[in-house]
C-alpha cells in the first residue's frame, strides 16, 4: 500500500522554514510515500515555489487567508484537519510551531500523534526518545488511524532542492475561529548562523556569571563562523535570552562542533546535543557529566582559556 | 459562578532520577523509584495559585489520572496551595488523547475560566494534552506560556517560541500550558502538609465520566539510546585547537 503524505510548511511569510525539508526528508523513507507540502499563509506564493523545489515533494497545496499572517494554531489546525480525509499521514516538524500545531490537528482527527519522530522503521512504525533521550521507544499506529506526527527535525538531514512540484491553491471549508489574535512577536534579527541549522555551536552556561561574559562567546563564535547556545541556567539567570536554550525544553540540534562552556551536562542538557558529530567541553570540575559524552575534554577555567583560544584562532 | 482554574497534574518519575530501560525491552524500570509532580505542572499550579493569590480567581483545583498512587502528588498540590483535587482513577496508563477527553469532562463539570498544564510531561515527553485538550474543547491555546496577563474575559500570554517571545491574545475560557520560565514554584512547609490532607480529594471512575478509554499507539520495545564513544581529554587551549584541526573542524 503506498502513503500519501501530507506535511505542514513552516515559515515566516516570506521564507521556508529549514525544518520542512527535513520532514520532506523523513517522510520520503516511508515507503511508495507520496508526498505533498501544505502552505498556510497570508500570501503563499514565495514559500511554495520554495517548496515545490524540495526534492521528493509531489505537490505544493496552499491556503491563504490574512488569519495566517501569523501562525496560529487554533486558526491552521481546522483547515488542515478538513484537508486531511485523503492522507494517511500528516506530519509537521518538531519546533516550536509544530509542537503547538500538529496536537491540535491530531485530536480533530481523533487520533493519537506520534512525537518526535526519529526513524521510520515501516510505513505505521516509528522510533522516538522518551525521559529527556534516556529511553528509544518504537511505537505502532493501527492501520485504521491517520497517523499525525512531529519530525525530530535533528534525526534526518535536509532534502535537497531542485525538484519542481505543482502548486495549487485549496479553499478548506472551515473558518478560523476568531477567539485566538496574534499580538506581537520579539524574533531579534541576528547576521549570526541560526542555532538550529549552524555548523558550529559554542554554548555557555551558568558558569559565565553574567551577561558581560557571554559577549566573550559570542566574539569567539563570530571568528568561527558558529552559531552561539546557552544551559537552561544561562538563560534563566539572564546572560542570554530564551531561544539560545539547547536541551530538552529548548532546542534540539545536531552540528557538526559543539563546544560547551562552563556547562556541567544535566541529563536536560544532553539530550538537546546527542546529535552532535563532536562535542568539545571546557569544565573546570573534572567529575563533571559532560565530560561522559566529550569527544574532546579540557578540564580548566573558562575565564583563562577562553581568551587564549581566541587568541590563537 | 465561581472563578476557578483547572490544573492537570501528572505523577512521574522525578527529573533527578536517572532511568534504567528494562533488558527485556519491555520498558522503563520503574520499581522503587522516586515518583514526583511532573516539573512543568507544578509550574503550572504555581501560577495558578499565584493567580488566586491576585484576587483574580477564586478556586483552584488540580485533577490527576492515573493510578491510586497519584493522589500522593496530588497532597502535594493540596499543600502547594490547591483547594481541591480531583482524582481520575486509571491503572493503564492513559495516552494524551483519552486524558484530554477525561479532563474536558471535568471542565464541562466545573465550569473554569482557565485551564493550566505543563507543556509535556518529563516521562513520555509527547507535549499534547493541552493542545488536544483545547482542540476538543474548540477553545483558545496558549502553548509554552513564559507570562499570563489576565483582563475582563481575556489573556495575553507570552510565549518561548523558537524566534524568541510571541505574545498572543486569547478569549477565556483557554488552555495555557506552562514553560520552565513562567514562575519558580514555592516549596512546601510542613504545616500546609498537614493542611493539606483535611483539604478534600475526590475520586472518579473514568468510566463514571462516560469515556471509553482508547490505546491506539502499540509500544512494540524500550531500547536504551546509542552510547556516545568516551573521548580525549587535552591539557590547555593550543591542544584543544590541534585536536579539532586533526579531526578537520578547523582550518589547519
Ligand atoms: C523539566 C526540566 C527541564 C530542563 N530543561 C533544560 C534544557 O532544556 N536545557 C538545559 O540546559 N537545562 C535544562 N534543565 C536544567 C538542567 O537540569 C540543569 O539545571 C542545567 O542544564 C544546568 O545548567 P549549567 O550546566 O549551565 O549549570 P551548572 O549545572 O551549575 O553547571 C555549571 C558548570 O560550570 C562549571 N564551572 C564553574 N565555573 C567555571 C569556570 N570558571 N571555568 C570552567 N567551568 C566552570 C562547573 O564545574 C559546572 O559544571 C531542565 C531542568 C528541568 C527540571
Amino acid at each position: 500500500m503506498s502513503a500519501a503524505i501530507l506535511i505542514v510548511a513552516e515559515h515566516d511569510g516570506s521564507t521556508l522554514a529549514a525544518g520542512t525539508a527535513k520532514c520532506v526528508a523523513c517522510a520520503a523513507t516511508v515507503a511508495q510515500a507520496e508526498i505533498t507540502v501544505l502552505v498556510c499563509a497570508s500570501d503563499a506564493a514565495a514559500v511554495a515555489r520554495q517548496a515545490a523545489q524540495l526534492q521528493g515533494v509531489h505537490r505544493v497545496l496552499t491556503v491563504e487567508h490574512p488569519v495566517h499572517a501569523h501562525p496560529l494554531a487554533a486558526a491552521i489546525a481546522p483547515q488542515i484537519a478538513a484537508l486531511a480525509a485523503p492522507y494517511t499521514h500528516v506530519f509537521g516538524p518538531s519546533s516550536t510551531f509544530g509542537k503547538d500545531l500538529m496536537p491540535r490537528i491530531a485530536a480533530l482527527l481523533e487520533t493519537a500523534q506520534v512525537s518526535d519522530i526519529m526513524a521510520v522503521e515501516s510505513p505505521r512504525r516509528f522510533r522516538r526518545p522518551i525521559y529527556a533521550g534516556n529511553a528509544i521507544v518504537t511505537v505502532e499506529v493501527p492501520e485504521d488511524a491517520k497517523v499525525v506526527g512531529t519530525v525530530r527535525t535533528a534525526s534526518f538531514p535536509a532534502a535537497g532542492t531542485g525538484g519542481s512540484a505543482r502548486i495549487e491553491n485549496v479553499a478548506p471549508p472551515a473558518e478560523p475561529p476568531a477567539h485566538t489574535r496574534f499580538v506581537s512577536s520579539s524574533a531579534a534579527k541576528s547576521d549570526r548562523p541560526d542555532l538550529q541549522t549552524a555548523a558550529r555551536v559554542i554554548s555557555g552556561g551558568r558558569a559565565l556569571g553574567s551577561a558581560e561574559a557571554f559577549q566573550m562567546l559570542y566574539r569567539l563564535a563570530d571568528k568561527l563562523g558558529a552559531a552561539v547556545g546557552a544551559s537552561r541556567a544561562a538563560v534563566d539567570a539572564g546572560y542570554a535570552p530564551n531561544e539560545l536554550q539547547v536541551g530538552q525544553t529548548g532546542k534540539i540540534i545536531a552540528p557538526e562542533l559543539y563546544v560547551a562552556i562552563g556547562i556541567s551536562g544535566a541529563i536536560q542538557h544532553l539530550t538537546g546535543i546527542k546529535d552532535a558529530r563532536t562535542i568539545v567541553a571546557i569544565n573546570k570540575d573534572p567529575q563533571a557529566p559532560i565530560f561522559e559524552v566529550a569527544d574532546i575534554g579540557l578540564v580548566g577555567n573558562l575565564f583563562e582559556i577562553v581568551p587564549q583560544i581566541e587568541k590563537l584562532l | 459562578m465561581m472563578k476557578r482554574i483547572i490544573v492537570g497534574i501528572k505523577r512521574v518519575v522525578d527529573y533527578n532520577v536517572r532511568i534504567r530501560v528494562k533488558p527485556d525491552g519491555s520498558g522503563v524500570a520503574l520499581d522503587g523509584v522516586k515518583m514526583s509532580v511532573n516539573p512543568f505542572d507544578e509550574i503550572a499550579l504555581e501560577e495558578a495559585i499565584r493567580i488566586k493569590e491576585r484576587g483574580l480567581a477564586e478556586e483552584v483545583v488540580v485533577a490527576s489520572v492515573g493510578p491510586t498512587d497519584c493522589q500522593a502528588q496530588l497532597r502535594t498540590c493540596l499543600a502547594m496551595g490547591a483547594d481541591r483535587a480531583l482524582h481520575v482513577h486509571s491503572d493503564t496508563p492513559t495516552e494524551p488523547l483519552t486524558t484530554a477527553r477525561i479532563l474536558l469532562k471535568l471542565i464541562e463539570r466545573e465550569q473554569p475560566f482557565l485551564v493550566l498544564l505543563g507543556k509535556q510531561a518529563i516521562d513520555d515527553d509527547n507535549g499534547q494534552t493541552g493542545q488536544m485538550l483545547a482542540a476538543l474543547w474548540a477553545r483558545p491555546q496558549a502553548t509554552f506560556a513564559s507570562k499570563i496577563v489576565l483582563a475582563e474575559g481575556k489573556a495575553q500570554v507570552t510565549r518561548e517560541v523558537d524566534a524568541g517571545l510571541e505574545t498572543l491574545e486569547v478569549d477565556l475560557p483557554a488552555v495555557v500550558t506552562a514553560d520552565l520560565r513562567l514562575n519558580e514554584p514555592r516549596y512546601v512547609k510542613l504545616p500546609e502538609i498537614m493542611k493539606a490532607k483535611r483539604k478534600p480529594l475526590e475520586t472518579l471512575s473514568v468510566e463514571s465520566l462516560g469515556i471509553t478509554p482508547r490505546v491506539q499507539l502499540r509500544t512494540v520495545r524500550v531500547d536504551p539510546p546509542p552510547q556516545r564513544q568516551k573521548g580525549m581529554l587535552v591539557e590547555n587551549a593550543a591542544e584543544l585547537i590541534a585536536a579539532l584541526k586533526a579531526k578537520g573542524l578547523l582550518a589547519s
